[in-house]
């Protein structure tokens, strides 16, 4: 599934991004690799912007960029 | 920005810039020098804003939110506005100190993740590293969110050796159960990494006793070279670096400039088509002295 996609109360591992150029580095700059934990933590009204969670610090994401983040369940 | 030469030894040459042709008599008032004592030990005089001249550039870098400004004023005695939020030094706040007889001019840079994307910060950031040619780069890491952290290290690593890693935090780290062992991180990255909390003047003599290492080296480690594991890139690199390393000699971190215009970045594109480039063909280490 995608980033947008994941449940509230789930944590999940990157697995891939799916997205090149400026865009992909601005991601992996603010801590989105693949392996890296991340969770939903706050959304907007309608979704769009949601902060995640990743390695200690909140990053802020549009939907359309949550979309190119691939991302797997981990256990609970 | 500042043309080339280097702070090495005793030269005096000022750098053309804009805070440093005033105040040479504006020496260490005698009060700064005893507060000093509190800090860094009788060595440490700080200059505030009126460093006059001086011997070595150290440029002060990291993550936004790790305690750039903290450590900036803790060394220079200023009061730099030091606030919890992103992007609170906007362009570079610049001060100096004196340690162990030698001059410093300490320019505080904004806080970045990287200096590869395409933000005003990060230019201004990687402009200053790449083409400022510090003598000295204090990279500023939260021991708390050292994973966060250190891809900028690595990245600065991949253009200049001439790194101390100011570990800070730590006392926050403590109380979260968490010890980093600096020295193994130092082995690793091939730098000094200095344990330190800021905000209570814990480690700042270490630090300080770090860069005035890293400033008088003369043989500094060389910029990390990092293997792509992707063979058609690792190839695409290796001979764009030879062709950069041919057109402009010296340059001492050609891996890092081919990899940056094989993603097109217009800032160093630019660099290599007007010229800049080479007068990093003059870096920071010895140069041949006349007579």
């Amino acid at each position: 599934m995608t980033l947008d996609e994941m449940p509230r109360d789930r944590r999940g591992v990157v697995t891939a991004l799916d997205t090149r150029g400026a865009e992909r580095r601005r991601l992996m700059d603010l801590g989105l690799l693949p392996g890296v934990s991340i969770s939903a933590e706050l959304r907007s009204p309608l979704g769009d912007p949601t902060a995640y969670e990743v390695r200690g610090t909140l990053v802020v994401l549009r939907g359309h960029q949550a979309r190119t983040v691939h991302v797997e369940l981990e256990d609970r | 920005m500042r043309g080339p030469g280097g702070g090495t030894e005793d030269l005096p040459t000022p750098r053309p810039g804009p805070s440093q042709d005033t105040h040479d008599s504006h020496d260490a008032a005698p009060g700064c020098a005893s507060c000093a004592l509190s800090t860094g030990g009788a060595r440490l005089a700080r200059l505030g804003l009126a460093p006059g001249r001086h011997d070595h550039v150290v440029a002060l870098a990291g993550n936004p939110n790790t305690g750039k400004s903290t450590v900036f004023n803790a060394l220079t005695g200023l009061r730099q506005h030091v606030g919890n939020w992103s992007g609170k030094t906007v362009a570079r706040a610049e001060g100096g100190f004196t340690y162990g007889g030698a001059r410093y001019r300490l320019v505080d840079l904004p806080g970045t993740y990287s200096l590869l994307s395409t933000s005003a910060d990060e230019d201004v950031a990687r402009d200053a590293l790449l083409f400022g040619q510090p003598d000295v780069v204090v990279v500023v890491v939260d021991a708390t969110r050292l994973e966060r952290n250190l891809p900028l290290v690595l990245q600065i690593r991949q253009i200049t050796g001439r790194v101390v890693v100011a570990l800070n935090l730590v006392d926050e780290a403590r109380r979260h159960g968490l010890t980093v062992d600096a020295r193994h991180l130092t082995r690793e990255l091939g730098v000094p990494v200095v344990p330190m909390a800021a905000r209570r003047n814990e480690g700042i003599p270490d630090l300080l006793a770090a860069i005035a290492q890293v400033a008088g080296t003369e043989d500094a480690p060389a910029p990390l070279r990092l293997v792509h594991k992707d063979p058609a890139l690792e190839e695409a690199v290796t001979e764009l670096a030879g062709r950069v390393a041919g057109r402009f000699p010296g340059v001492p971190n050609a891996r890092w400039v081919a990899l940056r215009l094989l993603e097109g970045d217009p800032g160093i594109e630019a660099a290599v088509r007007d010229g800049t480039l080479g007068e990093l063909a003059t870096p920071a280490t010895p140069v041949e002295r006349a007579g």
